[in-house]
């Protein structure tokens, strides 16, 4: 017994429970005495936490199109972030156009909707535009090719919108609807956040339904599982991985409105950070599993939100907030070394990485 | 009948695109940018290539699909593709005309209008380029019936007048380090690009050469393996040769360049360790560029006051460090596998970039203010001490340092090590089956990788003094990856070739200034698109995998695609 | 036939070494660092080394628009030849100032050159300028060490139209003390070398006067939520926030203070950094009672300039050293004009030293940003620096206080 138990415990082993013993010590003792000091009030918890599953509702919606490609083509689609960007990036004309006439104070939500129609149509067909010029004629290519010709996509992207409208900002105008707080005892919530948090929750189950139940998403998951045996059943693959970028185009571009709604500023490199923590958090919660984005989004949002001031500021490290991103791959770390596949994730065979 | 039928509507489909894709790139800004960069002085600039080359291309694309191969019928296909091409371009103009499309699209112009009437008034100046159009595409199907020979003779001296048209104001730079040798070329150029006389000149050199050569048949050498050996040794030498001269012959800027290149180089050798060997997708690798640059900063630098030791004391710790920093890295990601890998790495090399941007260790890393007057290297003893400071002394250095990593990489490649790497990228569960030991053979992996990109940081810090936390952005990591894949995965003389490809190249492309990253995607995306396996795709593994096959080299990039 | 070749060759050697040996005799250049000389219609070379790609890339594109409409304010000419006016990226880091700088260095019909965007690329490219004789003027750097005399990084021929941080911090931090009467501070930085020390010197300056620094914090330039720093920076009660940044983390600050618990009412500050019009679309109806510090650019001049900045670009100005970049040019060419020798054909002879002493010497120059007086080691900024403040639908922001 003790002998096999030794076999199993390596010198690496112990080094990496080591690491993450000492990642979870420092944010345990982080946490006691960042409590212990009193600095924060609980209001200001709470509206931190709020805040940061806002963030990560956003984070869900963009992280849709890499878990759903990469569940399709094993690849990372590093062009999604600039999918993302071009959908707000456009709107950002209608509503401006909207708000002139005076239409999108009149009826807000009419308005949002149609913002968010162009969004998710511009998101939508470049993300189609990219999957046919560059990664379609590479299906059979080595898995690293497609990723690089995705990097070079998501250049000539940025830099097309550039062209397009500009390398100045554009913002989106205040929807006077969405301004203000309501009172709940002593904490406040935000309109614009509940917004979020709710919409993005209903994107999310409409997008779980669409895969789990319709028959295009059992299209999809069959030919996730097997491409070959699916096109046996008749299942047209082709189509069905240019549904799967629509989809997640789409949601990228419902995303961005939901990430207008919050952070009204847009422009040509916007994209390039979301998209990182997108993809971050669809890896956290296991790439390819659609429950495991959303958790996994939520988890990054609110690390980032809470993280900083809950683990550093009792260590008495200044600046804390800027190391916040640090905290969050820490915290990635910590959680990959005990699930080496995401919190959601199913343990991959080589045959599937 | 019916097919006249889909003829037609393949020549418009392919006119109407080549029209979008015309728009699309004015939009951007382009052919207005490039308006007054000529490619012969005067008379052809790029901006109108622009507009014209697009067209051309797709009423090939029309005449490629059309049915019927008879002359008439395919002018006439290319001259509809070309007509509805300029319809879609004449369109934009009218709109233009009628809505201010310009509170959104900051390019839609008068100006870019104008350039599409020809400076002419826009009525008549349209109409000008409706023909234009149209007659491109007849053009176009009048050059495909030429014979081959012809045909090759005349593609290659345009391609050539161009490229060379628009490095005009490069080449006339290096030109004027030449002395008198630069009168003789003089006449080539003017203002920047190329003269008429030139154009015709390198038209006729270049096109006569490609007619000269067309039909030759192409000579196989099967020299015995003794002579083939001397000629692989002379011509070593003789590249040694040059690239020891390269940098007097060339002049400083280019030195700049080709120090750029090296240093990638270096790293390249290093990534290509880690996933090219050993099949580890690292996404972080610029931390350990930084991990060596920085050490370099903290223990030399007399703004920081630590050490104050020379660059060579400095050098062996710089080494160990990012040594360390690899097998570090390594430990925890033992396990992961494919992105989950991907994502630890490019969280690592986030974390030191944050780390050495942060106000916390801003005492001993110098933040935001990063650290300046880094000692330089020495070279040699006493009264011959040499103080390496210039892009084009430091040339040497790098290039030295090259030799020696590119030498261990191939060593270690051809080593036992390199053997198990392999084995371990091909499949893991396998490799560890057959005993080896997984821990030791990644952890050696990272190490090795984080070693050669620690010197590329000790270098980088020594060519340019100083050192701020925004040198080592997740770019830098996607440069090197790219440059690795570009040049051929796993393939050793594929890191240069990938090297020089894409950072050598946006150096070149600096002559688009804003739009160097636009063409520079474009080019990522076409290299990969024409060639899948890479620049100089490695042939050892796929020959390993299929022994009995050996397959010959036309196969071997189809076999490449097909084994993914 | 080589033999044929060879001769041909060779009679051009001969041929080009006969033509290059009687060209005409010019005139005698007595400069210490040489001279430029522009035969008859050719261009007067001013090159710029601005960051106008990348993440960065407003910076650099709208200093570059503000050259431009200097050249096309003066006709595009100076003393009669037309100005070619072309340059090279940057990139806002270092390596892409060494490489811009040797290429730029490379070219030797450049008179002068316009940049660099970013301090440290003024640091690394400023040895390369300086070698090369030209004239270098910054719209944008403001580190102090690169105009300290006596530093190693303040180079020969180096100047600048940007407000030096050490001017800027102090008056900021002397209108929150004394004028609004306020004494405790927190401030905020984006990691830019421009942010990070006019901070340092605000809150030093803050400090000495007897305030109270309850937090001096960080965010990234591409960051959108800014509650745990703002939350973070609550905790202090401060009355007033100071961050230099830019746009559009700056927008985000100035809308995310007010929904922050504690902030609510806190005073907020920023520097020229987010004198723009863009503060207006990014900070939103949050933007009333905003306040900046900034050189006085504002009068019927300016409003020129905008007016023309949108017909040649169409867009408003995208970024806020223009003006700066305008009066670079300015500045440049009276310089030329004043020591240029212009000969009876129409060569234009530039003494590169002299050239670089009449820009030293440059005083009450009236320009966009103010009146331009340089001192010896290249400050030519007005110091003369106005608060302003934003209220909701009104661009420019009303001026509150001037010194």
């Amino acid at each position: 017994m003790f002998r096999t138990w030794r076999q199993k415990i390596t010198l690496t082993d112990i080094l990496v429970w080591v690491i993450g013993l000492s990642i979870a010590v420092v944010v345990v003792w982080g946490t006691i005495s960042t409590l212990q000091s009193g600095k924060y009030s609980v209001e200001s918890w709470f509206d931190l936490a709020v805040k940061g599953l806002a963030l990560g509702g956003v984070y869900a919606l963009i992280a849709m199109g890499y878990t759903l490609v990469y569940g399709i083509l094993r690849m990372i689609n590093f062009a999604h972030s600039e999918v993302f960007m071009s959908g707000p990036f456009t709107a950002v004309f209608l509503a401006n156009a909207l708000n002139d006439s005076g239409f999108l104070n009149r009826y807000p939500l009419l308005g949002i909707l149609a913002i968010a129609i162009l969004s998710m149509a511009v998101s939508m067909s470049v993300a189609i535009l990219v999957e046919r010029v560059a990664y379609r004629p590479l299906r059979n290519a080595p898995r690293l090719v497609p990723l690089i010709t995705a990097i070079g996509a998501s250049f000539f992207l940025q830099y097309t919108f550039r062209g397009f409208y500009g390398s100045g900002f554009e913002a989106y105008p205040t929807i006077e609807a969405l301004n203000g707080a309501w009172q709940l005892g002593t904490v406040r919530l935000f309109k614009t956040q509940v917004v979020v948090i709710i919409a993005a929750l209903l994107m999310m189950l409409l997008l779980y339904a669409i895969v789990m139940w319709s028959k295009l998403g059992k299209a999809m998951r069959a030919v996730s599982e097997d491409k070959e045996a699916a096109a046996l059943m008749g299942i047209d693959v082709d189509g069905i991985i240019v549904f799967t970028f629509a989809l997640g185009g789409a949601a990228a571009g419902a995303g961005g409105v939901l990430y207008i709604l919050q952070f009204p500023v847009v422009h040509f490199y916007m994209g390039f950070i979301p998209g990182l923590k997108a993809f971050t958090s669809a890896v956290l919660g296991g790439i390819g599993n659609v429950p495991g984005a959303f958790l996994g989004a939520i988890v990054l949002g609110l690390l980032e939100s809470v993280g900083p001031n809950l683990f550093l500021d009792g260590l008495g490290i200044p600046v804390a907030s800027q190391l916040k991103d640090a905290i969050a791959f820490i915290i990635l770390v910590f959680i990959l070394i005990f699930r080496p596949s995401g919190i959601l994730g199913e343990r991959l065979t080589q045959t599937k990485v | 009948m019916q097919n006249k039928y889909t003829d037609w509507k393949q020549a418009l489909r392919s006119g109407l695109l080549g029209g979008i894709i015309v728009v699309v790139l004015s939009l951007i800004g382009i052919v207005a940018a490039f308006e007054n960069t000529y490619v012969v002085n005067q008379l052809v600039s790029f901006g109108e290539i622009l507009i014209l080359g697009p067209v051309a291309a797709l009423s090939l694309s029309a005449i490629r699909k059309a049915t019927s191969r008879q002359a008439g019928f395919l002018i006439l296909t290319a001259a509809i593709s070309g007509l509805a091409s300029g319809l879609v371009i004449l369109a934009l103009a009218g709109v233009g005309q009628v809505i201010n499309l310009r509170a959104m699209f900051l390019n839609a112009s008068e100006e870019l209008y104008a350039i599409y009437a020809y400076k002419q008034a826009l009525v008549p100046g349209l109409l000008l380029r409706l023909l234009a159009c149209i007659v491109i595409g007849a053009l176009t199907a009048g050059f495909t019936l030429l014979p081959d020979r012809i045909k090759s003779a005349l593609g290659q001296g345009l391609l050539y007048v161009v490229f060379i048209g628009l490095m005009g104001r490069l080449l006339t730079m290096m030109l004027s380090n030449w002395g008198f040798v630069a009168v003789l070329f003089k006449w080539i150029f003017t203002a920047n690009s190329l003269s008429l006389v030139g154009a015709i000149v390198v038209f006729l050199l270049t096109g006569g050469l490609a007619y000269w050569r067309h039909g030759r048949p192409k000579v196989k050498r099967s020299l015995e393996p003794r002579k083939q050996k001397v000629i692989r040794w002379s011509m070593l030498g003789g590249v040694g040769l040059i690239l020891i001269f390269l940098p007097n012959i060339l002049g400083l800027w280019f030195s700049e360049i080709l120090d750029n290149v090296g240093l990638f180089i270096l790293m390249g050798l290093g990534l290509n360790i880690v996933v090219g060997f050993a099949g580890l997708l690292d996404l972080g690798y610029v931390a350990f560029y930084a991990i060596g640059a920085y050490t370099i900063g903290v223990l030399t630098s007399p703004e920081l006051g630590f050490f104050n030791w020379t660059f060579w004391q400095a050098f062996p710790v710089a080494l160990l460090m990012a040594f360390f920093a690899g097998v570090l890295l390594g430990l925890p990601i033992l396990k992961m596998r494919g992105d989950y890998l991907a994502i630890v790495t490019l969280g690592f090399g986030e974390i030191i970039r944050i780390l050495v941007l942060s106000d916390w260790l801003k005492p001993w890393l110098g933040g935001t203010q990063g650290i300046q007057r880094i000692q330089r290297p020495v070279i040699g003893f006493g009264g011959y001490a040499r103080t390496l400071e210039s892009q084009q002394e430091l040339y040497y250095l790098i290039l030295v340092g090259i030799v020696i990593v590119a030498f261990i990489a191939i060593r270690l490649r051809d080593s036992r090590l390199g053997r198990t790497w392999m084995a371990l990228r091909e499949d893991e569960d396998v490799a560890v089956a057959m005993g080896i030991n997984h821990v030791t053979t990644k952890l050696t992996a990272f190490a090795m990788g984080a070693l050669f990109s620690g010197i590329g940081g000790t270098l980088f810090a020594a060519k340019i003094g100083s050192i701020y936390p925004s040198s080592f952005q997740f770019l830098v990591s996607i440069n090197i990856l790219s440059l690795i894949i570009v040049g051929g995965m796993g393939s050793i003389p594929g890191v240069f070739v990938g090297a020089l490809a894409l950072i050598g190249l946006p150096e070149l492309l600096r002559e688009f200034a804003e739009y160097r990253y636009l063409f520079y995607g474009a080019a990522l995306v076409a290299m990969m698109l024409i060639k899948p396996e890479g620049l100089w795709p490695e042939a050892r593994h796929r020959i390993e995998l299929h022994e009995e096959e050996t397959p010959p080299p036309e196969e071997e990039a189809a076999t490449a695609t097909e084994n993914a | 036939m080589s033999k044929r070749l060879f001769a041909v060759l060779s009679l051009f050697v001969a041929a080009a070494l006969l033509l290059t040996s009687c060209g005409q005799k010019a005139y005698e250049c007595d400069d210490p660092i040489g001279c430029v000389v522009i035969g008859p219609n050719e261009p007067v070379h001013i090159a710029y080394a601005l960051v106008v790609a990348g993440p960065n890339e407003t910076l650099g594109i709208d200093s570059r628009n503000g050259v431009e409409i200097a050249i096309s304010d003066t006709g595009g000419e100076i003393l009669g030849h037309p100005v070619q006016f072309d340059g090279e990226d940057t990139g806002c880091n270092a390596e892409g100032g060494q490489a811009a700088g040797t290429k730029l260095a490379a070219d030797s019909t450049i008179v002068a050159v316009i940049g660099t965007s970013c301090s440290s690329e003024a640091r690394v490219a400023m040895p390369l300028f300086s070698e090369a004789g030209f004239v270098v003027v910054s719209p944008s750097n403001t580190a102090p060490d690169l105009t300290e005399p006596g530093n190693p990084n303040n180079y020969p021929g180096y100047f600048r139209t940007a407000h030096n941080d050490q001017v800027q911090g102090r008056v900021a931090a002397e209108f929150a003390y004394n004028v609004l009467g306020l004494r405790r501070a927190a401030t905020i930085h984006d990691g830019s070398l421009y942010a990070e020390k006019l901070q340092e010197v605000f809150a030093n300056t803050f400090a000495e006067l007897g305030g109270t620094v309850t937090a001096q914090e960080a965010v990234d330039p591409n960051q959108t939520d800014m509650s745990s720093v703002l939350t973070s920076i609550a905790a202090g009660n401060p009355e007033i926030i100071y961050f230099p940044i830019f746009m559009p983390a700056g927008g985000f600050i100035i809308r995310q203070a007010r929904t922050t618990p504690g902030l609510e009412e806190v005073y907020l500050m920023g520097a020229d950094g987010l004198f723009s019009p863009d503060v207006m679309e990014g900070g939103g109806a949050e933007v009333e009672g905003f306040m900046v510090s900034s050189p006085l650019v504002q009068g019927p001049d300016y409003d020129a300039f905008v007016a023309k900045y949108q017909e040649m670009f169409g867009t408003a100005p995208i970024s806020i050293f223009h003006a700066h970049a305008y009066d670079a040019y300015m500045l440049i060419k009276a310089a030329i004009e004043s020591v240029a020798i212009v000969q009876d054909d129409g060569t234009l002879i530039i003494p590169r030293q002299a050239l670089r002493d009449a820009m030293a010497a440059t005083s009450n120059f009236d320009g966009l940003t103010g009146n331009l007086t340089c001192t010896p080691t290249g400050d030519c900024a007005d110091p003369y620096i106005a608060v302003y403040q934003y209220h909701a639908g009104q661009y420019p922001p009303e001026v509150i206080w001037q010194p």
